[in-house]
C-alpha cells in the first residue's frame, strides 16, 4: 500500500506565542523526514500536529492511501509513535500493554505477533512482570514495540534515542531501516547523526 | 464483511479494551474504589454520630441517602481521566482510539463503580440508620439504577473536562453541581415516593426526567468529547 502523508501551512500558536508558521512538506511510502531545531523550537508540538493529537491554529494534514484520505478516525491504524511524553500502562505486564495497543485500536489480540515483538525489543523473558519494574531503557523499548504492534504506515519517533544503551540504539536504527522499506519515517531529533539519510528535512530554527 | 460491520466490531472491541483496562487498573491499583469506601463508610459514620437516638423525618433521610451518594460519588470517578493525565497516558488513548469509544468505555467503568457505590451505601444505609423504610421497592430499585447511570454520565463528561486543570479536586464538584442538580432533585422525590409507599405508576414521570437526562447527558457527551478531550 503506497500512503502520502502531506502537511501544508502548518502554523501553531499557544495563547498569542506563535511556535512555527508555514510548515509545509510531504512524504510518501519509503521516504523519510526529519523534524529539527532547537529546545523550544517545537518539534514535539509537530509531531503531535502530525499525529492528530494537537489540533494546527492554521494549516492542513492529510493522510492518504493509494490516493484516498483516511478518514481522522481511521489514524490510529496507520499511524504509530514513541515519544518521551507518550506513556504506557506501569500496573500492567509488557504483554499486557502490547495486547492493549491493539484491542485499544479495535483490532483482534494476537499473541504470535505480541510474543514476536517482545523477542524483537529484547523484553521476551521479561513479557509478564509489570512495567513499573523495568529500567526507563525497557520502557522505551516496550514503546517502540506498542507503536509497532499494528504495522504503521507512518512512524513518529519523537528522541527515539532517549534512555537506549548501545543494543537498544541499534534496536532503534533497526526499526527506522525497517519502516524506510515499507511505509515513512518521521523523526524528530536534535541528533545529528545520519542526518543526510532524510530526504525531506524540516529545519524549524529556519523558520519565523 | 461489509465495512461499516468491521468498523462497528472495532468500535465495540475498543469499548470493550477501555473498559476492562480501566477495570484491572482499578483491580490492581484500588484508587477509586478505596476513595468511594472510605467516603461512604466516613459519611454514614457521621449522619449517625450527628442523629445519635433520634429518628430524622423519612423525607430528610431520602435527601441524606443521596447526599452520602452525590459526595462519594465525586471522591472517586474523577480518576477515571485525571489518572490517564497524571500518568501521561492521555496521549496513549488518544493516539490508539476513538473518543467517542474512550468516552463510552469510560462510561461504562464509571457506571459499575457508581452501582456498587449505590449498593453498598443502601445496604449500610438501611442497616444503620433508624427510620430510613422503603415500602415501594420496585421504585427504589428503578431509581437507584437510572440515577447511578445519571450520575455516571455527568460524572464522566465532568471528568473529562476537568483533568487538564490543576484544581482538579476541587473543581469537580463544583462544576458537577449545577449539573447534576436536576438529577439529584428528581431521584430524593423518587426515594421520597418509594419510602411513602406510593404505586408504581405514580413515579412514572420522575422515571420520565431520569431517563429524559441520561439520554440528553449521553448524546451530548458523545458528540462534543473530542472538542473537550483533545487540544
Amino acid at each position: 500500500m503506497t500512503v502520502a502523508l502531506t502537511a501544508s501551512g502548518l502554523r501553531k500558536t499557544f495563547n498569542r506565542r506563535m511556535i512555527f508558521d508555514g510548515v509545509t512538506f510531504e512524504a510518501r511510502s519509503g521516504n523519510t523526514v526529519l523534524i529539527s531545531g532547537k529546545n523550544g523550537s517545537g518539534k514535539s508540538t509537530l509531531v503531535k500536529l502530525l499525529t492528530r493529537v494537537l489540533t494546527p491554529s492554521a494549516g492542513a494534514i492529510a493522510l492518504s492511501a493509494e490516493g484516498c484520505v483516511i478518514p481522522e478516525i481511521h489514524w490510529p491504524l496507520h499511524v504509530g509513535l514513541v515519544s518521551p511524553y507518550m506513556q504506557v500502562y506501569d500496573e500492567f505486564s509488557a504483554r499486557e500493554n502490547l495486547d492493549l495497543a491493539l484491542t485499544l485500536r479495535g483490532l483482534p489480540p494476537d499473541a504470535a505477533r505480541v510474543a514476536e515483538l517482545l523477542d524483537d525489543v529484547g523484553l521476551i523473558d521479561r513479557s509478564d512482570d509489570p512495567l513499573r519494574t523495568f529500567s526507563s531503557g525497557m520502557k522505551q523499548r516496550i514503546k517502540l514495540a506498542f507503536a509497532l504492534i499494528h504495522n504503521p504506515a507512518v512512524l513518529f519517533l519523537d528522541e527515539p534515542m532517549t534512555n537506549l544503551d548501545a543494543a537498544g540504539i541499534a534496536l532503534v536504527r533497526r526499526v527506522m531501516q525497517r519502516q524506510r522499506e515499507q511505509g515513512i519515517l518521521v523523526v524528530a531529533t536534535n541528533d545529528q547523526t545520519d542526518v543526510d539519510a532524510f530526504e525531506t528535512k524540516v529545519d524549524l530554527d529556519a523558520r519565523p | 464483511m461489509p465495512a461499516r460491520d468491521a468498523t462497528s466490531i472495532a468500535w465495540f472491541r475498543s469499548v470493550g479494551a477501555i473498559f476492562m483496562k480501566d477495570w484491572r487498573s482499578e483491580l490492581r491499583t484500588r484508587y477509586a474504589i478505596s476513595a468511594l469506601l472510605m467516603f461512604v463508610v466516613t459519611t454514614i459514620s457521621i449522619i449517625l454520630f450527628s442523629l445519635g437516638s433520634e429518628s430524622a423525618r423519612p423525607e430528610v433521610l431520602c435527601g441524606m441517602l443521596w447526599v452520602v451518594i452525590f459526595f462519594s460519588a465525586m471522591s472517586g470517578l474523577s480518576r477515571t481521566f485525571v489518572m490517564e493525565e497524571e500518568r501521561g497516558t492521555s496521549m496513549t488513548l488518544q493516539l490508539t482510539a476513538r473518543g467517542s469509544a474512550v468516552y463510552v468505555g469510560k462510561l461504562l467503568f464509571n457506571t459499575v463503580l457508581v452501582t456498587g457505590l449505590d449498593v453498598l451505601t443502601v445496604a449500610l444505609y438501611a442497616l444503620l440508620i433508624n427510620g430510613f423504610v422503603i415500602k415501594t421497592f420496585s421504585i427504589f430499585l428503578v431509581i437507584v439504577l437510572l440515577g447511578g447511570l445519571g450520575f455516571a454520565a455527568a460524572a464522566t463528561i465532568i471528568a473529562a473536562i476537568i483533568a487538564r486543570a490543576s484544581t482538579k479536586g476541587t473543581l469537580y464538584p463544583v462544576l458537577s453541581f449545577p449539573i447534576l442538580l436536576p438529577l439529584v432533585l428528581t431521584v430524593i422525590n423518587g426515594t421520597r415516593l418509594a419510602s411513602d409507599g406510593a404505586f408504581f405508576e405514580e413515579a412514572y414521570g420522575e422515571f420520565q426526567i431520569l431517563i429524559s437526562y441520561i439520554v440528553v447527558v449521553i448524546a451530548v457527551s458523545v458528540l462534543v468529547f473530542d472538542y473537550v478531550w483533545k487540544d
